[in-house]
């Protein structure tokens, strides 16, 4: 049947292509080269910074010495860690009993508290700070007022100058994180398992203390983690509200080595800590939420029933209108207020009522129109290179175009654990002094930025490409496309809705960041946020509510396409990694 | 000259070795299929023909000319072949006319060459009139008929195909089958199909390779692995078997509850540890000892299960330990523990490895 080929003549045979080295091993010098100038070189420079005398560059421990030589300074890193823990609890008292209304049970307004969550969400911590001050100021704070009007009173009970009142407000514009956490882990536990429950005798609370409220627990503390962390990395709202207090917390102490003279090595070796607490808590986290036997947290769930409440739905609803009265409806109602008026304190009357704020913070104030317009730039080009670089990285991992592709993905991780005040340290350790010399201009502010938001720019891309089958290339190219013809005519379309995505959730909150920009801004370049900050230590509280009112609008159309693009929710679900 | 020649192809990742020195050839317009249970190295075996990866030592030759060495490969996309792939790969993001045409595009045709190309296909595959449509308003099996029609409208010199059918519902996977085979002697394309499933190997196949633990067991017609299995490991993935082993003491073969004249016996000269396959469809029900050339063994029936189309008897030879599997017609009826005879064809019996 089959006759032996004959022997082939050398000549016949064609030079088959040597696979050995190619474009991709380009890419991946190109990128580990980024990643190495974002990631690594900060934060080497941190560390080896904290070490180094200042001017002669020895190394020494006195820069250890100075930071943690006094008992303030100590007090100082406590604060930051009680600040968190009580942040976390309160965040957590706000937001689980939501999450679990809207994502099991019959209570009405789901949708609504969705939406309110979301608003939350994007409300910057500092124009939530600055709300709560026209609120609770101790004297000429509405809430005191109308308990004065309303009782005769000398004097209202409210004083947001204080520990409380900070870890109040900060719970406030974090708990969507416990929110977006609990949320999704509920989703996943299936109805079967409750009627398990419920066969065996246990009633609905009995089920949910037992059964649910467990199942979901790793994801809960997971997120109360990741409160705990916001809590002690956030700047702005303890430099307006705890400095007044008279008491520091670590971000605002390391602001004081970093005012004048900027002691950045002393500021390096304070900061030291709070990383390391930072990294720890992330690890035990990953741990918590990432650890298998939680069947409920891995598995197709089946389908899901919502809980039956009777009565106690809108006992739940309440609750949940509660909590949005206090970070959205009195916020906002006060900010709106402030921005058109004239003077904030003379209320709620027409002959109040001016455009003049608007007019002056767009047209007239000599940096403020400019702030904005630097913002959405930089928070652009942050968001353009943040999706270029990690989908590179993303598009490596996904197909092992290499070895050692891990190691990329980790370092497009690595700066979640580092809090943006430190992130900040680090570049201005590494490029404020020559020869790149880039305090100060409109590039280091995009590199943090960008650094800064790797990790939710690499979380969405990956997961957009591990969603791409790899045989919808192969299919490609064993039918006579290249690489180049295979990313051109598939991949890019089909990831063209995942990166307008991944870009948003980039682009929304560079434009409002604050805690990096603080220590990195110059003359020039200004962003939105650290003017709102100026505003709130000079009192311009009418113009500081116009141009915070300014940035929500101008964010409002980009949710609106992000929901498009993916969905409802896209915000909630894809920030959180 | 043969079509396209594996030789001694070796694939290891890290320290395991997922394909061992590999040799195949198949003639032009054969179909051969690559057959084993999942991790035997089909897959593997199938993604080097396609240049997805290197081969770790070997070459694989199409019409004579080298496409793949250890040092490099042929990229994927000037090999010429075509490909379905077990997700099928239809690209959501173009409807199927620009899925079908795509390969041809690419090919720089003339576009009415492309059109007339592609309705024709169409028409073979009976989607002429969902051109128009995207894959996500298709069903599973529609899909997989625009795979087909994408693979085969650029006239491949090779057709590869990944375990097409696995995703598919049992009764489609059945029509599938038949129309593989169909387009396949419509259009004479040499053909590797992978499939871990003897069934579809069986329908589609000139030729079957069973592979276990990345080396070819057996290279034979679909009728001959059935018949004349080489290794146990054959007897038992393809179809059902019963295992006997056997002794030889003189002039006979001792087996559990009975023994053979050696000399009825295929290859019974060895020494010990004979093990024979025979399938149970080739040992008879008799209610009483049947008379001529074959081994009559009396036995009872230890159990049995009704499956519609045949009886599976479990009938234990008197004094044997274990019982043998024995299929009947459905009329052949007997009760559990009834004594029966049982006539067994010696020249079924196959020994193997």
């Amino acid at each position: 049947m089959t006759v032996a080929a004959p022997a082939l003549a050398p000549s016949s045979v064609r030079p088959a292509r040597v696979s050995g080295f190619d474009a991709t091993w380009l890419l991946w010098i190109a990128i580990i080269a980024v990643l190495l100038f974002l990631v690594v070189s900060p934060f080497v420079y941190l560390v080896v910074t904290s070490f180094s005398a200042e001017r002669t560059g020895e190394f020494t421990f006195a820069n250890y010495a100075v930071a943690w030589g006094r008992s303030r300074y100590v007090e100082a890193l406590f604060n930051s860690l009680r600040l968190g823990a009580v942040s976390a609890g309160l965040a957590g008292l706000f937001a689980i009993p939501l999450a679990w209304g809207v994502s099991r049970t019959n209570m009405p307004g789901r949708g609504l508290v969705r939406i309110l969550v979301l608003v939350t969400f994007i409300t910057p911590p500092y124009t939530g700070a600055v709300a709560w001050i026209l609120l609770a100021g101790p004297n000429a704070g509405w809430l005191n007022r109308f308990y004065v009007f309303a009782t005769g009173a000398e004097a209202g009970p409210f004083n947001i100058y204080s520990f409380t009142g900070l870890a109040v407000v900060i719970a406030l514009y974090s708990f969507p994180y416990i929110f977006i956490f609990t949320s999704a882990a509920l989703e996943l536990v299936s109805s079967e398992m409750e009627d398990a429950a419920n066969i065996l005798g246990a009633g609905t609370w009995r089920t949910m203390r037992r059964v649910t409220l467990p199942l979901a627990l790793p994801a809960i503390l997971g997120g109360l983690i990741i409160c705990f962390l916001e809590a002690i990395a956030l700047f702005a709202s303890p430099a307006m509200i705890a400095i007044p207090a008279r008491f520091n917390v670590a971000t605002t102490q390391l602001y004081q080595f970093f005012g004048n003279p900027v002691r950045v090595e002393v500021a390096a070796a304070y900061a030291m800590p709070l990383l390391g607490v930072t990294v720890m808590l992330i690890l035990v986290q990953r741990l918590m939420t990432h650890r298998k036997g939680f069947v409920s947290l891995t598995g197709k769930g089946g389908e899901r029933r919502p809980i039956e409440l009777g009565w106690w739905r809108w006992a739940m609803f309440g609750y949940a209108m509660f909590v949005a009265t206090l970070s959205i409806f009195l916020p906002y109602l006060f900010l709106v207020q402030a921005a058109f008026a004239k003077a904030w304190g003379r209320g709620f009357t027409v002959d109040n009522i001016s455009l003049r704020n608007f007019h002056f913070v767009l047209f007239e104030h000599a940096t403020a129109a400019q702030s904005v317009i630097n913002a959405f730039l930089f928070a652009g080009a942050a968001a353009t290179a943040g999706v270029i670089i990690t989908l590179g990285v993303a598009y490596i991992v996904t197909r092992r175009l290499v070895p050692f592709a891990g190691v990329l993905g980790f370092l497009c991780i690595a700066p979640f654990v580092i809090p943006g005040v430190v992130l900040a340290i680090g570049f201005y350790a590494a490029y404020a002094p020559p020869p790149l010399a880039l305090y100060g201009t409109a590039l280091i502010l995009i590199l943090a930025f960008t650094t800064r938001f790797l990790p939710i720019g690499y979380v969405n891309n990956i997961a957009a490409m591990r969603s791409i089958n790899p045989e919808m290339e192969e299919a490609v190219r064993i039918l006579g496309g290249n690489r180049i013809t295979a990313l051109r005519r598939v991949v890019a379309p089909l990831l063209k809705r995942s990166l307008l995505g991944a870009w948003l959730l980039i682009f929304i909150p560079a434009t409002r960041e604050l805690s990096s920009a603080i220590f990195l801004y110059g003359p020039g370049t200004k962003v939105v946020s650290v003017m709102i900050f100026d505003m709130s230590e000079e009192g311009n509280f009418e113009y500081l509510a116009a141009l915070a009112l300014i940035l929500q609008v101008l964010t409002l159309p980009l949710l609106w396409i992000g929901q498009r693009a993916l969905g409802r929710d896209f915000m909630l679900k894809r920030t959180a990694t | 000259m043969s079509k396209l020649v594996l030789s001694n192809i070796t694939k290891s990742f890290g320290a395991f070795e997922a394909v061992k020195d590999l040799s195949l050839e198949l003639q032009k317009g054969e179909f051969v299929s690559l057959l084993g249970p999942s991790g035997c190295g089909k897959t593997t075996t199938l993604r080097m023909i396609a240049g997805f990866m290197p081969p770790s030592s070997g070459t694989i030759e199409l019409d004579g000319q080298t496409i793949s060495t250890a040092a490099g490969v042929v990229p994927p996309e000037k090999r010429r072949m075509s490909m379905i792939f077990q997700s099928y790969a239809i690209w959501p993001n173009m409807t199927v006319g620009e899925n079908v045409g795509f390969g041809l595009q690419v090919r720089k045709l003339a576009s009415a060459e492309i059109d007339r190309r592609l309705d024709r296909i169409l028409d073979v595959v009976q989607m002429r009139g969902l051109k128009g449509r995207y894959p996500a308003e298709l069903s599973g099996g529609q899909q997989q008929r625009v795979a087909l029609a994408r693979a085969i409208v650029v006239e491949p010199e090779v057709l590869l195909l990944d375990e097409p059918l696995s995703n598919l519902d049992a009764n489609l996977r059945e029509e599938m089958r038949f129309e593989i085979r169909r387009l396949h002697d419509e259009f004479k394309i040499t053909t590797v199909y992978v499939t871990h499933d003897q069934s579809e190997a069986m329908v589609t196949s000139d030729r079957i390779v069973v592979m276990n633990k990345g080396r070819i067991e057996q290279i034979d017609a679909p009728h001959v692995l059935y018949g004349r299995p080489k290794s146990r490991f054959v007897a038992a993935f393809i179809g059902r078997t019963n295992f006997l082993e056997g002794a030889r003491q003189g002039s006979e073969v001792r087996f559990d509850g009975f023994s053979a004249a050696a000399s009825m016996l295929e290859g019974a000269s060895g020494a010990n540890g004979l093990l024979y396959s025979l399938r149970p469809q080739a040992i008879g029900l008799a209610a009483h000892k049947p008379n001529g050339g074959m081994l009559a063994v009396e036995a009872e029936i230890a159990g049995r299960s009704y499956l519609g189309e045949y009886w599976d008897y479990q009938a234990r030879p008197l004094g044997a330990a274990k019982p043998l599997r024995v299929s009947t017609g459905p009329n052949t009826v007997f009760e559990i523990g009834s004594r029966v005879w049982l006539e067994i064809d010696p020249a079924a019996m196959v020994r193997v490895e």
